[in-house]
This record gives structure tokens, C-alpha cells and sequence, in this order.
């Protein structure tokens, strides 16, 4: 476990007003890695996401990436840099084709035309958008738009993944379908750590997995140990829960 | 940008190059200079409000901009008419960034931008009316002159030709940003600002470019104008009537397309004028046409004209 520690987010706390979205949350993303974070709703997961890649500032707190402190760089300089994000609401732009849409992405580091579309082209043959390139973005399913939300971050050849629910609102079969895609753009050197419900993906996908719950980091390590954590079955089931389920387990 | 990007503006060039063989007459001549000037207008408000979705309704702000400095510099410091044209649409142009750093930087989207535009050229219209340097109330009336050194020539033809040549210029830079990366980033903005700036763009930048660039096209209008009427008053350079001109066209023609612009223009003044050899010289009836037309465009998506006819053919 001795893998360097690529992005570090340390102490940060997000105060909206009265309210304490994230509150002194730490955890780390190792260099290569998939890296679950997960958490019931209003976590604060995605809040988290934002200030991770620049659209929020944190309260206090920093957020270090491969030794630089990155904390309010704005979003494209993160870019940039290598670290890319999708959103939870996929953000289309509806009016472009999913060619168009892609290709926004690899203008990021291709200044021609035609070397932004052939980069496109190739993500898409990457998470399965080949047969759509030339639909407007707007008319394909849930799943489409997911890849396409994918598929542009991808084309910024990021270094750093932030995946924000991709598989949120896919049935089960649309799920086993991405799962390959996730871990095959990982495996071509894109560390990737990403907020997911689908715990069936989480324990196929994730090596290490944080658990945030009111703001907090209340757990992290490997998926199996998590889920296994009675502060985890509290989080998401009540107090208490931890108790009657092992109860009923005796029982 | 490939040669076949360009095979339409060439053929449009050519054959709108072609007319005045045919057209002589005078007013007929004077209409289409006049359609060609307001078509440059339009061309660059689509390059801010059609790509980049940025609705401005103050372009007079760059047109009387750019109008005034040809003239002024002509009139109190005997600059030649050409220079003096260029530093107008450079002034223009300057004048976009900084409205584009004043509105862009606070943030200012949609109607607030709108609204803002539209104060800033009022603003000016206001200034221009008062200040000693552009004539106050009187106006400034440019030195008949006729010599083609002078920007000033005897046949009109001559004027359409410059004209002509200004808006294919136009309509070739509109090709190459439809066909660049700025323009890929600034139609990503106007789609959507957030999922643009997670890919890296900046979308300040990006604006502040579409601004300046937008500025400078339609002050090259406003320039031509002073040049062929030689008289200018507030009214006209910082009218809201050519901050409404420049934005009808490209919205009935297709904003953010290369030809809407020019033929929206084409469409709204043939209009006018069919109406007006109609019905008389009503003052205002050309506006009540082109409202008319705006309501029956915007009815129906993809809210214009080539949209329309697309509908009906089905």
C-alpha cells in the first residue's frame, strides 16, 4: 500500500450559510487507482466534487494534487491541468451532435480541427458511441448521455477522473454494460474515483472506498470491509440498524 | 477550413458581384448598398449573439462607434478616409472588450447582459448628442470629396463592390469560426457555460474574444455608413434602430449559422421595400413588417426562416 498519493483532500469544510455541507473531510486517491465515494443522499458528495474540481471554493481546508495545492484554481485550468469531471444532471450541449459534443472536449489539447474530430472519434469508439457520432447529442437515452458525459471528459486526456453518478438511472444490464468501459479507462492510465449509488458497481469496480455521511468521512477502505462497517449500516439505514441486522443474523 | 467550406461564399460573391451589370438604377443601387451594410451589422452580432448566444441589443454602441471615428478622424485631424476607417472598426472593437470585461467579469448573462448592452449604447447616443467633437445635435456632415483615394466615388456601383467585398470578408471569418477551435468553445458556451469550463475552456476569454471580434465587424458597418451617406447624427450612429437591425437579421435568417445573417437582411429589406412601394411611405410600417415576421418565425422552432421553409416542405 505504499502507492503515492496522487489527490489529497485535507480538512475541507463547505459552509452554505447554516448549513455544513462537508465538514472536515479527508481522504486520499492513490495513483492508478478506482476510488469509490459513497454516502446516502445530501452527503455531500457532490459538493465535495465541486470544490475537487474548482467550481466550488472550500470554506477551509485544501485540496493537493501531485504535491500542488490546487484550492480555487478555477475549473478549465484544472482541466488543463488533467483533472476532469462529469456531472450527477448530464450537461449536453443539446444543440451539438455527440461528434460535436466530444470534440469540444479534445479542442482542450488539439488546436486543429480535424485532429479534435479524429480524438473524438476515438473515445467514442471507446465507450461505445461509434454508432451515434453523427445524433444530436439531445435525442439519445439516459444511458447514451451518460457515455457522452464520459466520453468528454475522456477527450481532455485527463490524468484524473472524477465520475459523478454515471450510472445513476441505468437499469441493471445498461450497468454490466459500462462497467468494462469505467475499468478499461482506468487500465489505459486515467485514475478515476467516483461518487456511485449502484453498489453492485462499487464492489466490482472500487479498490478503496470512502464513506461520507452529514459532511463527514465516516469510513474508508477496501468495499467489503465498508459495507461490513456498523457506522456504514448506520449511515444509511438509522440507528441502531447495525445492531438488529447482526441480531437477525444470529438469530 | 477546407476549399469546399468556402464553394458557397464564393458563388454568393460572385453572383451578388454580377448585379450592378444588370441594376443600374440608382435607388435600386442605393437599396442594396444599404441591405449590404445592415447584412455586415447582422454579421457581427451572430458572431457574439448567434455562436456565442450572448443577446446583445446594443450593437449601435460599435456601428456609431466605428462611424464616428471615421469621420471625426477625417474631419478634425485630416486623417485619410482609409486609416481612419480601420482605427473605427479598431475602436469598435476596443469598445467590445471593455463592455465584454464590464459585463463578462460580473458575470451578466441573458437579459441582464442585454439590458447592459443596450444601456451602453445609449449611453454613447446621449454623449454623441452633447459633445462638441461629434457635431452635438447637428451632426457631423464628411466633405463631399469625389476621388477614389478619398473613399469616395462616382459611381455607386463602385461603393456596392466595397461593400460586397466587406461582407464576403465577414462571411469567411464567420467559415473559419464556425471551423476553429474559438468557435467549438464558443458555441460550448452557449450551450451550456459549466459543462464548457469542466473541458477546459475559458469562458471569459472565449466572450471577451466573440465581443471584440463582433465589435469590429459591425463597426466596419457603421464605418462603411459614415463613408457612403458622408452624414452622421446621434441618432443614426447610436440609434436603437441599428442595435434591432443587426440583431432581426440573424435571428429571422438563422443565428449562428454563416449565411443568416445576409439572409435575414436580404429578406427583412426586400420586405420593407416591397411594403413601402405597397402601402406608401408610412414612417414606421417597415418595423410593424418586421415584428410581424419575428412573431411567425420565432412561433415555430428551430425559429428561423430556413427552419420555416424546411416545416413546410414536409
Amino acid at each position: 500500500m505504499s502507492r503515492v498519493s496522487f489527490l489529497s483532500v485535507q480538512g475541507v469544510s463547505k459552509r452554505f450559510g447554516g448549513l455544513l455541507a462537508v465538514s472536515d473531510a479527508s481522504f486520499e486517491v492513490a495513483e492508478g487507482s478506482i476510488t469509490g465515494l459513497i454516502g446516502p443522499n445530501g452527503a455531500g458528495k457532490t459538493t465535495l466534487f465541486a470544490i475537487a474540481s474548482g467550481f466550488e471554493q472550500p470554506t477551509t481546508g485544501r485540496v493537493i494534487w501531485r504535491g500542488e495545492d490546487i484550492t480555487g484554481r478555477p475549473p478549465h485550468r484544472l482541466a488543463q491541468d488533467g483533472l476532469a469531471r462529469t456531472f450527477q444532471i448530464v450537461q449536453p450541449f443539446a444543440g451539438l451532435s455527440v461528434r460535436e459534443n466530444i470534440a469540444v472536449g479534445a479542442f482542450l489539447r488539439h488546436r486543429r480541427r480535424a485532429d479534435a474530430i479524429a480524438v473524438a472519434e476515438r473515445v467514442a469508439e471507446r465507450v461505445g458511441l461509434s454508432a451515434e457520432l453523427d445524433k444530436p447529442a439531445a435525442a439519445l437515452t439516459v444511458a447514451g448521455r451518460k457515455r457522452v458525459e464520459l466520453a468528454k471528459a475522456l477527450a481532455t486526456e485527463p490524468k484524473l477522473l472524477l465520475l459523478d453518478e454515471v450510472l445513476a438511472g441505468l437499469n441493471p444490464s445498461e450497468v454490466r454494460d459500462i462497467v468494462p468501459v469505467v475499468r478499461a479507462i482506468r487500465d489505459g492510465g486515467v485514475t478515476v474515483l467516483m461518487i456511485e449509488h449502484v453498489m453492485q458497481a462499487v464492489m466490482n469496480l472500487c479498490e478503496t472506498v470512502h464513506v461520507l455521511a452529514q459532511g463527514r468521512i465516516i469510513a474508508s477502505g477496501t468495499p467489503h470491509s465498508v459495507v461490513a462497517d456498523p457506522a456504514v449500516i448506520e449511515a444509511y439505514l438509522g440507528h441502531g440498524a447495525a445492531k438488529r441486522l447482526s441480531g437477525a443474523a444470529h438469530a | 477550413m477546407t476549399p469546399r467550406d468556402l464553394l458557397p461564399i464564393a458563388g454568393f460573391a460572385a453572383a451578388a458581384a454580377l448585379l450592378p451589370l444588370f441594376v443600374t438604377a440608382g435607388t435600386w443601387l442605393n437599396f442594396m448598398i444599404f441591405t449590404l451594410i445592415i447584412c455586415l451589422a447582422a454579421q457581427g452580432w451572430n458572431i457574439l449573439g448567434g455562436f456565442g448566444g450572448q443577446y446583445s441589443f446594443g450593437h449601435a454602441a460599435f456601428f456609431g462607434t466605428a462611424a464616428y471615428g471615421t469621420a471625426i478622424l477625417q474631419l478634425r485631424y485630416g486623417v485619410n478616409p482609409y486609416p481612419a476607417f480601420a482605427a473605427g472598426i479598431a475602436a469598435a472593437a476596443a469598445v467590445g472588450w471593455i463592455i465584454g470585461v464590464l459585463a463578462f467579469r460580473s458575470g451578466l448573462r441573458g437579459s441582464y447582459f442585454a439590458l447592459v448592452t443596450l444601456a451602453f449604447a445609449e449611453v454613447f447616443r446621449v454623449l454623441a448628442n452633447s459633445a462638441e467633437v461629434t457635431g452635438g445635435a447637428a451632426g457631423l456632415l464628411i466633405k463631399l470629396d469625389v476621388r477614389p483615394e478619398n473613399f469616395q466615388f462616382e459611381s455607386r456601383a463602385n461603393f456596392y463592390w466595397i461593400a460586397l467585398a466587406l461582407v464576403t470578408g465577414a462571411l469567411v471569418l464567420t467559415r473559419w469560426l464556425e471551423r476553429s477551435r474559438l468557435g467549438a468553445q464558443l458555441v460550448a458556451v452557449r450551450e451550456n457555460e459549466s459543462a464548457a469550463r469542466a473541458l477546459g475552456v475559458d469562458a471569459l476569454s472565449v466572450k471577451l474574444s466573440a465581443i471584440t471580434l463582433s465589435g469590429a465587424v459591425t463597426g466596419a458597418a457603421g464605418g462603411l455608413y459614415a463613408q457612403y451617406f458622408l452624414y452622421l447624427d446621434a441618432n443614426i450612429a447610436y440609434g436603437t434602430w441599428i442595435s434591432v437591425e443587426a440583431l432581426l437579421a440573424p435571428i429571422i435568417g438563422g443565428a449562428g449559422t454563416v449565411f443568416g445573417p445576409v439572409l435575414g437582411g436580404i429578406i427583412l429589406h426586400s420586405l420593407a421595400e416591397f411594403t413601402k412601394t405597397l402601402v406608401g411611405r408610412i414612417p414606421g410600417v417597415d418595423l410593424v413588417i418586421f415584428g410581424a415576421l419575428l412573431i411567425l418565425v420565432v412561433r415555430f422552432p428551430p425559429r428561423d426562416i430556413p427552419g420555416l421553409l424546411k416545416r413546410w416542405r414536409r
